[in-house]
């Protein structure tokens, strides 16, 4: 039986293994892809502590579906504007999107 | 008929909203029109009033609740009394004069209807000054009327010397205003009410609700703070410079405030709230003697000033002085009378003095002028006229006031004041019959075409003239023996008599008469037969005093070096202050923030990752901070 530090830690590395990817990438898919896998790691902690929690319920499973839902609806809202950008300004490089600067 | 008082200050009120309305391109017969009928409207009702009142005598004033203030009730409303019934009928008949004047005048100006506006709203605030019930409604009006002498006086706005004038006009008066404004204050705390009848009663009882200062030295106090008032409005030394530099201005507007509208207001302040100056002996005295100073004083600096409009401007101001000197010697009778009189002759000097003006193309140089008496021989009839009131020549106009003056100041036993005032008559009577001579006889001394073109200007400039002669020769007999002094009689009508009043003195008639005389004798001499040369007297033995006097005994420039200047000087060291302590201190901050914020814009760099990563170490510090706070994880 795991316990409930593995599944905290699984979920901590996780979301900093994510935290890097976003803040470090130059592609902006991998940028995307990274925030995915920090969105993973907060499900897993709301499965461990749905689980493992004070007042175990089925409420945290409940969200992580939600959440899962979101997701997939803002990676495909996501992509779209990605693929937006790439046929406007020719380049993925997150570093080129600097439109809003002073 | 008195409780429709209240009409004559409407009339002109109206005309000058009309006129506002019509704008001012104003057709100038219309314009002309609706102000003569207003004002002549309100003349018509002033008879009737002056009638009233001659019949009924003095009636309670009209008075209604106008607002509270916590436990302050103030009231506002119009009273008529024989002195301002005798006031309205005055102004009335000389603005509508005036304004009948001003159409052959400012014929053709581009302001012409604006002109008029002011006029009409001049008019108006004298005449709700005059019908005032109490102190705090004359002060509204009061500045009203100082408001519409600066805008007129600087109507040729365009002239420097106008424009000059015109503030100088508001700036001198202001400091009398300052001083009447206190007193007016202090009358309302000592007595609780600004109502002329209260402010009357408490001054008798000598109760009042100030205690930091002895009843009778307060009485003082507030008597000279309200004639401060009255100095600078009636152009008393030391106060006096305004009026003469006030000729910049059309001569219609000369006219107006000289006889009517500005400088009557502080004779007659002074003579409305007399029992307040009566009550103080000190006060009087003051008044007294600066009203002989300024007799005197201006008739010295007529001597010489070589400005047609300035000398009368100069006796204008001396004859003010006479009425002032008059009340301070308790000769309240002859007072309002020489106002009353003076009224019309000035009115007619300055009209006369306008229609030659007008007739050599605005020029007002005495020494450009001469021999005009054949080209304008109504003007010159009618100067003379105006000449012989003022210098007091039986049976003028001013020969029965000015003759009540002298009686009143040998008989209350100021010898000095009347001395002065003998002297100051003498003067009068050589500047005026000097200005008389050099204008009308002798060669014309200005540009031949000027002369060959002068000629007199129709009816509309006529008439003024013609009615003010008649006016200047009759309305003397209303206070002589021979009409049973029956001025004097309206004036006390359903009241107590005010001041002394003394039997007619033939012996002091004939030397005032004999005074005058040799005044225009002089004249006489200098510039018709030119038998003493005035350039020998004025470059010979009497050059220091021929200095003196032509510069006005130097009290513009001793206010220019003692006043003026070190309060530039102020103004110069405040503007240093401001411009570079205050506003240095506001441009720190601003400049700061600018140069700060050009630095910090370049954060701003438009790459996500760097606000992400800025994000997380914000977050992870105020995490950190809040565990530490909560003593960290257990």
């Amino acid at each position: 039986m795991l316990s409930v530090e593995q599944f905290l830690t699984l979920g901590a590395i996780l979301f900093c293994i994510g935290l890097f990817g976003a803040l470090t990438k130059r592609n902006i898919i991998i940028v995307l892809v990274s925030v995915e896998l920090m969105l993973t790691a907060v499900n897993i902690n709301l499965l461990t502590f749905a689980r493992f929690g004070l007042t175990p319920s089925i409420n945290g499973q409940i969200f992580t579906l939600f959440v899962m839902t979101i997701a997939a609806a803002e990676v495909a809202v996501g992509l779209a504007i990605l693929i937006a950008l790439y046929r406007n300004r020719n380049t993925s490089d997150v570093r080129d999107q600097d439109l809003m600067k002073w | 008929m008195v409780q429709n008082a209240w009409l004559i200050p409407l009339f002109p009120l109206v005309a000058y909203l009309l006129l506002f309305v019509l704008g001012r391109r104003a057709q100038e017969g219309i314009v002309t029109g609706i102000s003569v009928l207003a004002a002549l409207a309100g003349f018509i009702v002033s008879l009737l009033i002056l009638s009233d009142v001659n019949a009924n005598g003095a009636q309670a004033p009209y008075v209604f609740h106008w607002l509270t203030v916590g436990q302050h009730s103030l009231s506002m409303g119009y009273e008529v009394t024989p002195l301002n019934a005798m006031m309205l009928t005055v102004v009335t008949f000389i603005s509508t004069l005036v304004l009948l004047f001003s159409k052959g005048y400012m014929h053709g100006d581009e302001r012409y209807s604006v002109f008029y506006q002011y006029l009409n709203l001049f008019i108006f605030s004298m005449l709700g000054l005059v019908i005032s019930p109490n102190l705090l409604q004359v002060y509204m009006f009061w500045e009203l009327v100082g408001l519409c002498s600066f805008l007129l006086v600087g109507f040729w706005y365009f002239k420097p010397e106008a424009a000059a004038a015109a503030k100088k006009a508001f700036i001198v008066t202001r400091i009398g205003d300052v001083g009447l404004f206190i007193g007016i204050v202090l009358i309302y705390v000592a007595t609780g009410t600004f109502e002329y009848s209260g402010v009357f009663e408490a001054f008798q009882a000598k109760k009042f609700a100030i205690d930091w200062i002895t009843p009778d030295h307060l009485i003082t106090l507030i008597g000279i703070l309200v004639f401060i008032g009255a100095i600078g409005k009636s152009a008393q030394f030391p106060l006096h410079t305004w009026l003469p530099d006030a000729m910049e201005g059309p001569t219609p507007v000369s006219a107006l405030i000289h006889a009517a509208t500005m400088v009557a207001a502080g004779v007659y302040l002074v003579a409305r709230a007399f029992p307040i100056f009566e009550a103080s002996p000190d006060t009087l005295t003051v008044i007294g003697i600066i009203g002989g100073i300024t007799a005197i004083f201006a008739a010295l600096i007529g001597l010489t000033q070589n400005d047609i409009k300035r000398v009368v401007a100069y006796s204008t101001v001396s004859q003010l002085g006479y009425m002032v000197m008059a009340l301070g010697v308790s000769a309240y009778t002859a007072s309002t009378f020489h106002l009353m009189t003076h009224a019309f002759f000035k009115a007619l000097l300055f009209l006369a003095s306008g229609s030659v003006i007008h007739a050599i193309h605005h020029n007002q140089d005495l020494r450009k002028m001469g021999g005009l008496w054949k080209k304008l021989p109504l003007t010159g009839w009618t100067f003379l006229v105006g000449a012989l009131a003022l210098s007091g020549i039986p049976p003028f106009a001013g020969f029965w006031s000015k003759d009540e003056i002298l009686l009143g100041a040998y008989n209350s036993g100021h010898y000095v004041l009347f001395t002065l005032a003998l002297i100051a008559a003498f003067c009068t009577a050589f500047y005026i019959f000097r200005v008389f001579f050099m204008t009308f006889t002798g060669e014309f001394r200005g540009e031949k075409d000027v002369y060959d073109h002068a000629h007199e200007s129709g009816p509309v400039m006529a008439i003024p003239l013609v009615l003010l002669s008649i006016m200047a020769i009759v309305v003397g007999f209303l206070n002589s023996p021979l009409m049973n002094n029956a001025f004097e009689h309206f004036l006390f009508k359903g009241g107590e008599e005010i001041g002394n009043v003394y039997e007619a003195n033939w012996g002091m008639a004939g030397l005032a008469t004999l005074v005058a005389l040799l005044g225009i004798g002089l004249a006489y001499l200098m510039y018709k037969k030119q038998s003493i040369k005035p350039e020998n007297l004025a470059n010979g033995a009497l050059r220091p005093l021929y200095q003196l006097s032509l510069n006005k005994f130097y009290v513009d420039e001793l206010y220019h070096y003692v006043i003026v200047k070190p309060v530039v000087w102020i103004g110069h060291i405040l503007n240093f202050i401001d411009k570079w302590i205050v506003d240095g201190i506001v441009h720190l901050f601003g400049e700061g923030t600018l140069i700060g914020s050009l630095g910090l814009k370049y954060s701003q760099n438009g790459q996500v990752q760097t606000y992400g990563l800025v994000t997380l170490v914000g977050a992870v510090l105020l995490i950190g901070f809040a565990m530490y706070a909560v003593g960290g994880v257990k």
